[in-house]
């Protein structure tokens, strides 16, 4: 348990790794060297109802629950897409609902993404980080049900 | 700064640029490349001083004041008129309709005359080619009717088979809706031949011309169509504006669209009378500042000579086809002999969206997606493409530019 690491220190380091860049076309080989990492979806999860809509690629996104904590999986077939995922399951994945909720998510805006990307709904970023959201919501209502 | 080009060629591209205040800002630092045009054009300085110029001098509600302001609004809003008159060669001002844009032009139709002459069993032909804005009233249409939808079909070059439209006219064909160009492929359909093909069998045609208005001679009596659907957001003028143009005879017979004031002649709680044409589908206070300013757009497109404009983006088109093609994976979608200055194009292996995020990032504005024409990418078993649509005011040096691009970011991406 000692590397973990709360949402808001995995974010920093997002932005420090980021500001090491010159140039959006190296920002852009980084987020696109994720894309290429990112471990791929078994297709059984590839089905309609795993779908996030408001993208322009097609992107599936799935959420486990484990001991208190929520993990997230994800794939897409337009590979900047499958970058910003990569991020967002780095700050995400493994953190409490609670905290997933409450995430302000700033590194997006820090590292410029937000003028960069965001901008519009065909990229799909601000879908995917609703659908997390929403996902740690339904974990936290469950939670509070059962105890 | 992109340098001047193509003043031996006819226009003076260098200046015309100059008349696009727009065209000067830079994106992402880099000076703006804008190759979306077929999705709406950029607007010349005369169309934006027009626009201020009603807000600043006679901004006034129309048709019934009885003040100046009200008498020089109307004037110029009726002008307007005039110029969409001219423009396409209509018989008289009172078919020139003003709608929001094309969409509405097309659920216009569906609305009235589709509601009151489509029966159950009747068939609506479109085809492959289509907008969504021309495929999903007919479907609301048909579905309420009980009427079916007839699809023509198109080449692996994205033209439309004729033979085989002609095979599905018959007695249960009501209407033709088809585009005069494509969207997403820039295919220029053969849309005298179609019309006189539906009045063989007694069916009304509708032309959408949201492409073709801007690059094409409108002359809607030699075309014979009865509907004429267009938008002055992709032909240098506002948002907000499009004209519906019918022949006389249908618009008469046709109910009202929507109720309210400007349309009727008399009301009381028992009945009421609706005005003469065209104020009979021109509900409400109409967007007058944009339909004023599209007349300057208007103007402007006949200053330059559609011929001439055409001529440069041929040029334009020629030359990035052939630039394109030499981009190893790189396919163009749609091929068609006849096209529009459009080039839609996928990349093996990447995905459209990847290729456009990139792009925009050395400043070029393409369209990537499926250019609501989801069932025309299907017919070619994709998702979507990258477009890349032309204007006057697109050079030689800017296409360069987007073939960098491309290759950057192909290198990239692979």
């Amino acid at each position: 348990m000692s590397d973990y690491k709360t949402i808001e220190e995995i974010e920093q380091e997002i932005v420090e790794e980021f500001s090491l860049f010159d140039s959006w076309d190296d920002k852009y080989e980084y987020i696109i060297d994720l894309g290429k990492k990112l471990a791929p979806l078994d297709n059984k999860y590839k089905m309609d109802e795993n779908r996030v809509r408001g993208c322009q690629s097609t992107v599936y996104l799935v959420s486990d629950y484990k001991d208190g904590k929520v993990y997230y999986k994800a794939e897409s077939d337009a590979v900047i897409v499958k970058g910003l995922i990569s991020m967002l399951i780095r700050v995400l994945s493994g953190q409490k609902p609670d905290n997933i909720v409450n995430a302000t998510l700033n590194f997006i805006k820090e590292i410029g993404m937000m003028t960069h990307l965001a901008q519009t709904r065909s990229n799909g970023l601000l879908a995917m980080v609703k659908q997390m959201k929403n996902f740690a919501l339904a974990y936290k209502i469950k939670n509070t049900e059962t105890v | 700064m992109i340098e001047p080009v193509s003043i031996q060629k006819g226009l003076d591209i260098y200046a015309i640029r100059q008349q696009f205040p727009i065209l000067t800002r830079e994106v992402k630092g880099k000076p703006l490349i804008y190759f979306d045009n077929a999705a709406t054009s950029q607007k010349p300085r005369v169309v934006i001083d027009a626009l201020v110029h009603y807000y600043t001098h006679y901004n006034a509600n129309v048709h019934r004041g009885i003040h100046t302001l009200a008498e020089e609004a109307t004037q110029a809003m009726e002008k307007s008129r005039d110029a969409a008159k001219e423009y396409i060669n209509a018989e008289s001002r009172e078919q020139i309709i003003f709608t929001r844009g094309t969409t509405e032009g097309i659920n216009l139709v569906a609305y009235t005359w589709g509601r009151q002459n489509i029966k159950a069993g009747d068939e609506i032909i479109i085809s492959s080619l289509e907008h969504h804005s021309n495929i999903v009233p007919w479907q609301i249409l048909c579905e309420e009717k009980g009427a079916s939808l007839k699809i023509i079909p198109i080449s692996d070059k994205g033209e439309l088979l004729i033979h085989e439209y002609k095979s599905l006219l018959g007695p249960k064909t009501k209407l033709v809706a088809v585009n005069h160009a494509s969207n997403a492929l820039g295919t220029i359909n053969p849309v005298k031949e179609i019309v006189e093909a539906a009045h063989g069998v007694g069916a009304v045609v509708l032309i959408d011309g949201a492409q073709s208005a801007v690059h094409l001679d409108i002359d809607v009596q030699d075309m014979d169509c009865d509907f004429f659907v267009l938008s002055s957001h992709k032909m240098y003028g506002p948002t907000g504006v499009g004209v519906l143009y019918g022949k006389e005879k249908l618009l008469e017979a046709m109910p009202p669209f929507q109720g309210g004031g400007e349309m009727i002649k008399e009301v009381t709680f028992e009945k009421t009378t609706y005005n003469d044409l065209p104020y009979k589908y021109e509900a409400g206070t109409p967007n007058i500042a944009d339909i004023i300013a599209f007349k300057a757009a208007v103007e402007f497109l006949n200053q330059l000579g559609k011929a001439n404009i055409r001529k440069h983006e041929e040029e334009l088109l020629k030359y990035a086809t052939k630039k394109l093609k030499e981009i190893p994976g790189l396919r163009i979608i749609g091929e068609a002999d006849e096209k529009l200055s459009v080039i839609s194009f996928v990349v093996d292996g990447l995905h459209p969206q990847d290729i456009g995020i990139l792009l925009d990032n050395r400043g070029i504005a393409v369209r990537t997606g499926h250019h609501c024409t989801q069932p025309l990418m299907n017919c070619f078993g994709i998702s979507g493409t990258v477009r890349a649509s032309f204007a006057v005011y697109n050079t030689e040096e800017e296409i360069d530019e987007l073939v960098i691009g491309l290759q950057k970011a192909i290198k990239m991406l692979l």
